[in-house]
């Protein structure tokens, strides 16, 4: 905004006019366009019904009584249009304008701009939506003086407030987004009116959202649980069992409740019935979402660790580098999509800022693994085969890596938004929400091991990698360049872990120190695992990650931790050499 | 009969499935002086692993006087009296000669004995006078690392010898070895073989003929024939095993 | 014949040891006690501030016993640097007494956190004499089980290295916790006398330098001593060529976890002299980063070398009370410099680089009485 607020004041008047209309129709366009669709085209081929401009006439009446009555009233009348004008006199833009030739009318005002030291608003009939123009087609603007404010009182408030919610949640029900059909459903539920049944049924019948038409079922039927005919009650609440909808278990504990001291009629006792077993049914179903949301976790969980495991797996498994500011390099990973993030809201319009993750995963793999080149090129090669040495010098590395960030970025914690289609999630079943980030980190696990394993094992560059790893001295002499390979495939693991870090900035905190808190961690794996093999680390990163995830909620993070080097030293104590160790006279070295 | 220094019974050594040993029965009089000969793979150096512990067996067992030693360490094994030199010399390159020796030392090899009992003087003699045996007086002082082939060589049969073991192993001593240097070693293991049982490993036939006056030869694992070294090189088993793939080059010499 | 004297003084040796002695015995409190406008004056902040470097100094022999002549990479060092501060700012603790803010007999955060009765664990360090034991043998003891199965198990190089580096994440986390009854996340602090002792008087700092100054006199003759017998060689034996150590019928696990216990006494020590005289033992001073600060110190100095380790640690600490009140931003950047810079282009450390001129000047007469020397082979293979 202060960006905009610059521009537009080195413009003139005129087009700084235009430039915040412009602007304004930019910014408003979402919700216009949300808002507008399902009863914007009716607004405009229907003139207002004559009750309705008498009653939006009635809401400039001196009288209070007058306008509750007319607010009521309007209420009542279900036109979606009748919203906009409950929203306007909320928020106070609902004016009367005293037209030049002396009438009256009752109009919303649109935009505000200054002209000649004047106030000017462009405005809409209030009872049609329709813009007021000038005689030559262009929206009028008017003197602020010429309108007078209607403001509602603290008790029209109080009448207004579920009316405009009601009306929303009708306006909401046929909106373009399923989640907004969704949560409309919901609240229309709540409201307890019985008549809106109808309403839901119609767009229970539009509904091509499988999950959104299970929740205005459940809406329906909860609306339902109050119907004053037994075998109505009894029916809904079958049905919500049926629907396992679990939002409908203290409206069906009600009801079990209020039948038990009820009189002992049949009718009251099936539906008694109906609902317990409804209830049961239920709860029953909620044991398996719960297994189910658990094992999503643990997945969820693994799919990080293998990510994280997977560069580490090819530097420290395949090549035997014990790079301790592997961490960092995930940090750089992850500050790579908040640059990218913030190219995107500099330099690009805001509609493809969604798009700007996409390039964030490769830009942080090149970033990354630029970085892995150049520390490959001037540190670690002159350290082949004495660990403890590049031990040392890649944690001087990792704590050089983390002050540049600092004094980059600042010590705290930076924001990466998600994209917006990774925020929400996927309704996998009732009861079972899978957010999307997860599920994206699970997708570009998977895709990332796939696609390593396919350049190792199917590829010639793999083949040369693996040559290398297993024989220096003869793949030199069979002509493979083996310093460029040790420098590409060291880059590839750092790559692999920038892209790990890119995918944690969905789902963890960014900053300085977030290498720090996976290392240790990272290195148990490695150490579990056995060096030499990719299996291995993998292996033990699923081993350790889930045993994490296992030990946590009884023993607590901290205890859980303590657990956990104790059962690792354990089980050196069983496969001193890992779970794959190297073999034969390899194991010598 | 005498019990033997050493017995390998049935012994089979497995890598990954890769049988170095099969079925393996061994063992040797004590003071014998013992060769051991063979191609490459027969499993000459995995039998002195499985002697000294370094490998453990799948199948069979170990005696050493009579007694098993099967389960036991490489550093238990030795101060049993089992001393071994390797194929690649295994001095400590960044202690002089006589550093060497007294890390070898036959004393107490616990921390508290090395930490609290410096070697005697007379122990000092006795390393000084294995220095005159092995002919390194004269380099003494100087460190192991700087020493020709040659004189590590001769070192590490040094630090065997000072361990005084009652089994000594030795695995290609004058491999690498030039003519000179060779005789020294003969007269070498001759000098000490009067009272200790020694077993050699080597390729040099030449150099075999000379010391050995029993001979094993092994292959694939298993003893092929064994007896005195007239009778070994009659065995058309083992003239077809050295001459019979195109001249290994060994047995010309 | 002669018997090679080996573990005999050179003259040279006497010499600078007893140059060094007088200096942090006599010259430095001496200075110390000048007046204080006098241009020789030393500050009691700064030979405060000397006597927490020779406590570290201490600590440091203790890795180079390990690291340098041993080869075995520790990361967990700060961890029994911590176990002997906390006993001893255990003792502190108490000996505080009711002067604390509650004016209890417990210790003030026990008071905050509702704690009502002194844990069990906490009454023998009323006790000195207790607490003097303490300080050596709970992280000796610590040591020797977590060593012991580390050893058993074969667990070397890098796997041990990473193995003490978890060991160091895990303590840190336990010693935050409150449940320990340890101060949490603030420590313990705020002590007030040590035997009586007003610890806050600059004469008992100053007794307690001396005190610091003696231990790490005896550290460094005990660790000479070590180094020199014939445990020692088998030490640095066992770095070089490990397999060939055990066909010489030693058992080389028993003698890392010999040195692996001293070296953590000695730390343990370190850390009983720093408390007193800084004050205030947290957990941030036993976790992974100091513990992995402590090596570099020593590799600085020059590892294999005792008073490389000693040079190491008063050298890096001192650069690091400079850079931290000069320079805060950079001191971080400083400290991974020196860890890429002496690991590649002066492995041997300041004192080794200085040794090898001297020793490559006298190349001659050098072979026969030197400190267990890194030649070009004789670095780590793990």
């Amino acid at each position: 905004m202060v960006a905009l607020e610059r521009i537009s004041a080195r413009m003139t008047l005129l087009p700084k006019a235009l430039f915040l209309l412009v602007v304004s129709i930019g910014a408003l366009w979402p919700t216009v366009a949300k808002a507008s669709q399902p009863l914007g085209a009716s607004s405009l081929e229907q003139s207002p019904s004559a009750e309705m401009a008498r009653l939006v006439a009635d809401l400039s009446s001196p009288d209070k009584a007058d306008r509750r009555a007319a607010v009521v009233a309007l209420g009542a009348l279900g036109d979606p249009r009748v919203l906009s004008v409950l929203e306007a006199l909320r928020g106070g833009s609902l004016y009367v304008w005293r037209q030049p030739s002396g009438g009256r009318e009752t109009v919303i005002t649109r935009d505000h701009t200054t002209r000649d030291g004047k106030e000017m608003v462009s405005i809409v009939r209030a009872d049609s939506g329709e813009p007021i123009r000038s005689a030559d087609g262009q929206a009028l603007y008017v003197e602020a003086s010429t309108l007078e404010a209607i403001w509602p009182d603290r008790r029209l408030r109080r009448i207004m407030k579920p009316l405009i919610d009601g009306l929303r949640s009708r306006v909401n029900l046929f909106d373009p987004d399923p989640d907004t059909r969704r949560s409309a459903a919901t609240k229309l539920s709540r409201l307890g009116r019985p008549a809106l049944i109808p309403l839901l049924e119609e767009a229970l019948d539009k509904e091509p959202t499988w999950w959104v038409r299970h929740t205005i079922d459940e809406a329906i039927n909860l609306l339902k649980l109050s119907d004053d005919n037994p075998s109505v009650r009894r029916e809904a609440a079958t049905r919500l069992g049926e629907l396992r909808a679990e939002n409908s278990l203290p409206a069906l504990q009600r009801l079990v409740e209020a039948s038990v001291g009820g009189d002992s009629s049949t009718n009251d006792g099936s539906v008694r019935r109906a609902a317990v077993a409804a209830i049961e049914r239920i709860e029953r179903w909620g044991g398996v979402t719960r297994a189910v949301s658990t094992l999503f976790r643990g997945l969820s969980l693994a799919s990080i660790l293998l990510l994280m495991a997977l560069g580490l797996a090819i530097t420290f498994g395949l090549m035997g580098v014990i790079n301790m500011a592997h961490g960092e390099l995930m940090m750089l990973g992850a500050y790579s999509a908040f640059v990218m993030q913030g190219w995107f809201q500099t330099y690009l319009p805001a509609n493809l800022f969604d798009y700007y993750f996409l390039l964030a995963i490769p830009f942080s793999f090149l970033v990354a693994g630029a970085m892995g080149l150049v520390l490959e090129r001037s540190v670690i090669r002159f350290l082949y085969g004495r660990p403890l040495e590049t031990l040392l010098v890649t944690w001087g590395v990792s704590l050089i890596l983390q002050q540049a960030i600092r004094l980059t970025f600042g010590a705290a914690n930076v924001d990466v938004s998600a994209p917006s289609w990774l925020r929400g999630g996927l309704q996998a079943m009732v009861g079972v929400q899978l957010p999307y980030n997860r599920l994206f980190i699970i997708v570009l696990a998977v895709a990332s091991l796939v696609g390593t394993y396919l350049l190792l094992f199917h590829s010639k560059a793999g083949l040369r990698v693996r040559a290398v790893t297993q024989n220096r001295e003869m793949s030199a002499c069979l002509g493979i360049p083996a310093r460029k390979v040790d420098t590409y495939t060291f880059a590839l693991g750092s790559g692999l872990a920038g892209m790990a870090g890119c995918a944690l900035s969905m789902v963890g905190n960014v900053g300085p120190d977030l290498g720090q808190n996976y290392i240790v961690d990272s290195f148990m794996v490695v150490v579990a695992g056995g060096v030499g093999k990719l299996a291995g680390s993998l292996a033990a990163a699923f081993g350790i990650g889930g045993l994490n995830k296992l030990l946590e909620p009884s023993f607590g993070a901290v205890f859980g931790k303590v657990l956990i080097l104790v059962l690792v030293i354990l089980f050196l104590q069983w496969k001193p050499s890992g779970l794959f160790p190297a073999k034969g006279r390899l194991a010598e070295y | 009969m005498h019990e033997p220094i050493v017995r390998v019974e049935n012994v089979t050594v497995s890598f990954d499935g890769f049988k170095a040993l099969q079925g393996m029965n061994f063992s040797m009089d004590p003071g014998e002086l013992r060769v051991v000969i063979g191609p490459n793979g027969a499993g000459k150096t995995t039998l002195l692993d499985v002697i000294t512990g370094k490998v453990k067996p799948v199948e069979g067992r170990v005696l050493f006087k009579g007694s098993e030693i099967n389960g036991l360490r490489v550093n238990q094994i030795a101060n049993l009296g089992v001393g071994r030199k390797f194929q690649t010399p295994g001095v400590y390159t960044n202690f002089t000669a006589f550093e060497n020796l007294e890390l070898s030392y036959q004393t107490k090899r616990g921390v508290f004995s090395t930490l609290f009992n410096p070697l005697s003087s007379s122990d000092v003699e006795q390393i000084y006078a294995i220095l005159e045996v092995i002919g390194l007086a004269h380099k003494t002082h100087q460190k192991a690392g700087l020493l020709s082939h040659g004189e590590k060589q001769w070192l590490e049969i040094g630090m065997v010898i000072v361990q005084d073991p009652d089994l000594l192993l030795i695995d290609e001593p004058v491999a690498g070895m030039t003519e000179g240097e060779r005789e020294k070693t003969v007269r070498l293991l001759q000098s000490i073989a009067t009272d200790q049982s020694i077993l050699v490993i080597e390729h040099d036939m030449s150099f075999v003929r000379e010391i050995a006056k029993k001979v094993t030869v092994l292959h694939e694992g298993m003893i092929l024939c064994e007896g005195p070294m007239e009778k070994i090189q009659s065995d058309s088993r083992v003239i077809e095993l050295y001459l019979g793939r195109g001249g290994e080059g060994h047995a010309s010499h | 014949m002669k018997f090679p004297a080996t573990a005999s003084w050179t003259r040279a040796e006497k010499l600078s040891f007893g140059l060094i002695t007088v200096l942090l015995l006599v010259v430095l409190p001496l200075l110390n006690a000048l007046p204080t406008g006098s241009f020789l004056h030393l500050s009691d902040f700064y030979l405060n501030l000397f006597g927490k470097f020779l406590a570290y100094a201490i600590l440091a022999l203790g890795i180079d016993l390990i690291w340098g002549y041993t080869g075995i990479l520790s990361l967990g060092q700060g961890v029994f640097f911590g176990l002997g501060a906390y006993v001893m700012g255990m003792h502190l603790m108490l000996a505080i007494g009711k002067r604390g803010v509650y004016q209890s007999t417990l210790p003030d955060f026990m008071v905050w956190n509702q704690v009502k009765e002194l844990p069990l664990f906490w009454k023998p360090f009323y006790s000195f004499g207790f607490t003097m034991a303490a300080i050596f043998l709970v992280p000796a003891l610590f040591a020797l089980v977590f060593g012991f199965l580390a050893f058993r198990s074969r667990i070397r190089g890098v796997y041990f290295a990473i193995i003490t580096q978890a060991l160091a994440l895990v303590m840190w986390l336990l010693f935050n916790r409150n449940e320990l009854n340890l101060g949490g996340t603030n420590g313990l602090t705020d002590f007030k006398v040590l035997l009586g002792f007003d610890l806050l008087s600059p004469s008992t700092q100053r007794g307690l330098y001396i005190t610091t100054a003696l231990c790490l006199m005896g550290s460094y003759l005990l660790c000479r001593w070590i180094t020199k017998s014939r445990l020692g060689k088998v030490l640095t034996a066992t770095r070089d060529n490990e397999h060939r150590v055990r066909f010489s019928g030693y058992s080389p696990a028993n003698y890392k976890l010999f040195v692996f216990v001293v070296s953590a006494a000695l730390a343990g020590l370190a850390g009983a002299l720093y408390v007193p005289q800084v004050g205030i033992i947290t957990p941030s001073q036993i976790g992974v980063f100091p513990s992995i600060e402590m090596v570099v110190w020593v590799a600085v100095g020059g590892r294999g070398i005792l008073i490389g380790a000693v040079v190491g640690a008063i050298g890096v600490n001192w650069a690091r009370s400079f850079l931290t009140t000069a320079y805060p931003d950079l001191w971080l950047i400083f400290l991974g410099a020196l860890f890429i810079g002496v690991v590649l282009f002066i492995p041997d450390g300041i004192i080794g680089y200085l040794r090898n001129l001297l020793l490559r000047r006298r190349a001659a007469s050098a072979s026969a009485d030197e400190e267990a020397p890194l030649g070009p082979e004789g670095r780590q293979h793990a």
